[in-house]
């Protein structure tokens, strides 16, 4: 079997993000770059799979510049077989991007395709859903366990009102959650060994899928200020200070 | 670990650099440009290249000119022309124009950031086929069976508060080479360790430091003049206390602002962050700030100690270059040219000769130190206060240092006062208003980031010291002097009787840390052991 994992390149986690001046993005000059968490943990497990022989092949696919294949061979040095960068300046939203992996998915015949739950720049948490639907395949989505058992998969989902246990058929899309295991460091030799491995490009327009995008951003902003506080003696004084705000 | 820890992995180079700062980087770039079949690694602690960089900064072009011709058609992305120089002096209530020395003339200089200019050297090392290894710290070094250098140990991950292997857990391999090269910049751990252990700083005088803080603002817009450098002396320092002030206007109304104070100061209840603070509030300065917002910040130590202070810069199967060995210039207020010349200098001796060896003397004759013997003076000029300092200041500048003499440094960890013989300073400080309102809002701004279930990085030699002799002697200066509020005092738990216990204990926030050194080289007691931890962890700064 193959599993084929989406990683994308966002804003490291630890960093502050700033809206730019002119509010037409995140300021995103010198700042730190990563794997987002969520597919970091979705490439340990597909690892894991295969180490534990229930996979043959495990195929890491970014879409955008060719700064993203910084991710990539990050994701070959964790122990990917092959990267796949399907290359474009557009920045796409999860409809496209979802035809892209449909498209991928023809190509590379996977047995499994697994995504992080939501990227944490968009939050959008919609490509698997939508690669699913157009692929027609069952989705297990928020997975927190993961077991494969012949053509089934069995997948603890972390939805609101607890955990819940379901079984799908492979082939599938999974999208994990943060509680699915705690992705591996990578070995310094192996960062050496990852430059030999292969990494293709595939230029969007190759695909067929079009870059264009149904949702307009107009503006970018910063949540506003909170207001400095003030320290009240007692009760009396709260409800008053409220009443004055008129918020009671 | 234990013997029972199967042998370390190990990989093979003919140079392993420790550190991909302007020194490491140019010392790489240099050896594969003079002999392109070298095997070269760079290690950095920090999750990217120039993510533990911090300095001013202003730099002189003329090192990067020979290490890359023609860099200027392809600049680093922070590189504005300097325009105009200012030095004042202020009072807490004014500002007086002082003429500019000539050491701290910069026309045909640059405002850079040097965390974003490493950053722009490191594709350019490994175009040239050096392996660069960001995220990986140099943890201990390993030695050949002859006692000298044969590479690094790159640290663990994945070890628990405890020192118990973790899940994740993964052993540092080891790096051989002939040659080692520490490029760690100011105070570096292992440079340290092995200036002890070869005793390589038995013929020269202890190393002096200095501690920097910075922020790099965005003012609101009309107020930035791109190519300004401000310097300031006097307030917020008492005239015992070495230390200024910078401000260097950038592109894209940023604006970088800093303050160096001298580690030699002897006011137990100093506190560097607040000095900075301060100074941001001077009338004078703080309408530049007021409206806007800060982008980053952190801290970071210099060597200020010269000529008298320069180790020995070579031992069996290692060299010191940079910051490590301790070569900036501190009359300049400058040390990026002297750390790229001396990386080129260790690759062209080693690339010749085949060793190491030679190298110190290599230095000692080159223009590197010339440039530092000149102002050897200066420095410790100003151990006799502000006043007398600038006089010496003038006397070697018009001498050009051919005064048969030379001023001698103390070890910074000497110079505080007993807090019984200290009088409460009146700073003439100022309720504050600008941003940060203190050093864990100032923390934010440097991103750093420590996975809290690792081992203590800040070893204490001996924790009892802190209790007792420190609380009496110097009011436990730690919580003061760290930038970063790594250290402080809290009060014991109550016990399960509901007693009180009426003693406090040190509490060690090593996740705030920004690996500044400030700690390793101040406690008056010399029992702060600053290691490296986890790879990837501190910092993440952001063009500082």
């Amino acid at each position: 079997m193959r599993i084929l994992v989406g990683i994308k390149r966002v804003v490291d986690y630890n960093v502050r993000i700033r809206v730019k001046p002119d509010g037409s993005g995140v300021d995103t000059d010198g700042v730190k770059m990563s794997i987002n968490p969520f597919d970091e943990i979705g490439l340990e497990e597909a690892l894991r799979i295969r180490e534990a022989g229930r996979a043959e092949e495990v195929v890491v696919v970014s879409v955008g510049g060719d700064e993203c294949q910084q991710q990539l061979r990050t994701g070959l040095a964790m122990g990917a077989d092959r990267a796949i960068q399907v290359s474009t300046a557009d920045s796409l939203q999860p409809l496209s991007l979802a035809r892209v992996f449909l498209k991928l998915v023809e190509k590379e015949q996977p047995g499994l395709v697994i995504l992080g739950k939501q990227a944490i720049d968009g939050d959008n948490s919609q490509t698997g859903q939508m690669l699913a639907a157009l692929w027609d395949r069952p989705q297990a989505t928020f997975a927190s366990g993961l077991d494969l058992t012949g053509d089934t998969a069995t997948v603890i989902r972390e939805v609101d009102a607890g955990l819940e246990t379901i079984e799908v058929d492979l082939p599938a899309v999974i999208t994990v959650d943060l509680r699915l295991n705690e992705p591996r460091f990578v070995k310094l030799p192996d960062i050496m060994k990852a430059k030999r491995k292969p990494l293709d490009v595939i230029a969007l327009d190759e695909l067929g899928v079009s870059a264009e995008n149904d949702i307009q951003v107009t503006q970018h902003t910063s949540p506003p200020q909170r207001e400095k506080g003030i320290l009240v003696e007692d009760a009396a004084q709260l409800v008053t200070e409220l009443k004055n705000r008129g918020l009671v | 670990m234990n013997e029972t820890t199967p042998a370390r992995e190990v990989m093979e180079y003919d140079v392993v650099i420790v550190g991909a700062g302007p020194a490491g980087l140019a010392c790489a770039i240099r050896l594969k440009q003079l002999k392109q079949d070298l095997m070269v690694a760079v290690l950095e602690k920090g999750a990217e290249v120039g993510a533990h960089i911090l300095s001013g900064a202003v730099i002189e072009p003329g090192a990067l000119d020979e290490l890359i011709p023609g860099w200027q058609d392809n600049p680093p992305p922070v590189c504005i022309p300097v325009g105009q120089d200012e030095l004042s002096f202020l009072t807490s209530a004014s500002r007086y124009r002082l003429p500019t020395p000539p050491q701290q003339k910069n026309h045909g200089n640059f405002v850079v950031s040097l965390g974003a200019l490493c950053a722009w050297l490191a594709p350019q090392a490994e175009a040239l086929g050096v392996d660069i290894f960001p995220g990986y710290a140099a943890a201990g070094i390993h030695f050949a069976d002859d006692g000298s250098v044969g590479g690094v140990i790159v640290g663990d991950m994945g070890v628990g508060l405890d020192g118990e292997p973790k899940d994740t857990y993964m052993q540092g391999i080891e790096i051989h080479a002939p040659l080692t090269v520490l490029a760690e910049g100011c105070r570096g751990h292992l440079s340290k360790l092995l200036i002890n252990r070869f005793n390589l700083d038995a013929g020269s005088d202890p190393q002096v430091y200095g501690v920097g803080i910075k922020e790099l603002w965005q003012v609101e817009s009309g107020k930035c003049r791109p190519g300004l450098v401000q310097h300031s002396i006097g307030w917020p320092l008492d005239k015992n206390t070495y230390g200024g002030s910078f401000i260097y206007h950038m592109d894209k109304d940023r604006v970088a602002v800093g303050f160096v104070c001298a580690l030699d100061y002897a006011d137990p209840e100093f506190s560097p962050f607040e000095a900075f603070q301060q100074f941001k509030h001077h009338p004078s300065v703080k309408p530049l700030f007021a409206g806007g917002e800060i982008l980053s910040g952190g801290a970071r130590t210099i060597v200020e100690g010269g000529a008298q202070s320069l180790p020995r810069v070579e031992m069996p199967g290692a060299l010191l270059i940079g910051d490590a060995a301790g070569l900036l210039n501190l009359p300049k207020i400058k040390g990026t040219h002297q750390a790229i010349r001396s990386g080129m200098l260790a690759a062209k001796h080693v690339t010749e000769m085949d060793t190491g060896e030679g190298f110190d003397e290599a230095l000692r004759a080159s223009a590197i130190m010339r440039e530092l013997h000149k102002v050897r003076n200066v420095r410790p000029g100003f151990n006799k206060g502000l006043w007398r300092g600038l006089i010496t200041a003038a006397i070697e500048t018009v001498t050009a240092g051919k005064l048969p003499r030379t001023l001698h440094n103390h070890a910074d960890h000497s110079t505080l006062r007993n807090l019984q013989n200290t009088k409460a300073v009146d700073r003439q400080w100022v309720e504050r208003d600008l941003i940060p309102r203190d050093r864990l809002a100032s923390v934010y701004f440097a991103g750093t980031e420590h996975d809290e279930d690792q081992t203590v990085h800040l070893q204490i030699l001996e924790p009892e010291v802190c209790i007792t002799r420190c609380g009496e002697e110097y009011g436990h200066p730690c919580t003061r002097f760290c930038p970063a509020q790594v250290y402080e005092m809290v009060a014991d738990e109550v016990d399960e009787n509901g007693q009180s216990a009426a003693g406090k204990h040190l509490q060690i926030n090593a996740a705030n840390c920004v690996h500044c050194k400030t700690c390793d080289i101040k406690d008056p007691y010399q029992i702060i052991n600053w290691v490296t931890p986890e790879g990837g962890s501190g910092p993440n700064y952001q063009n500082l």
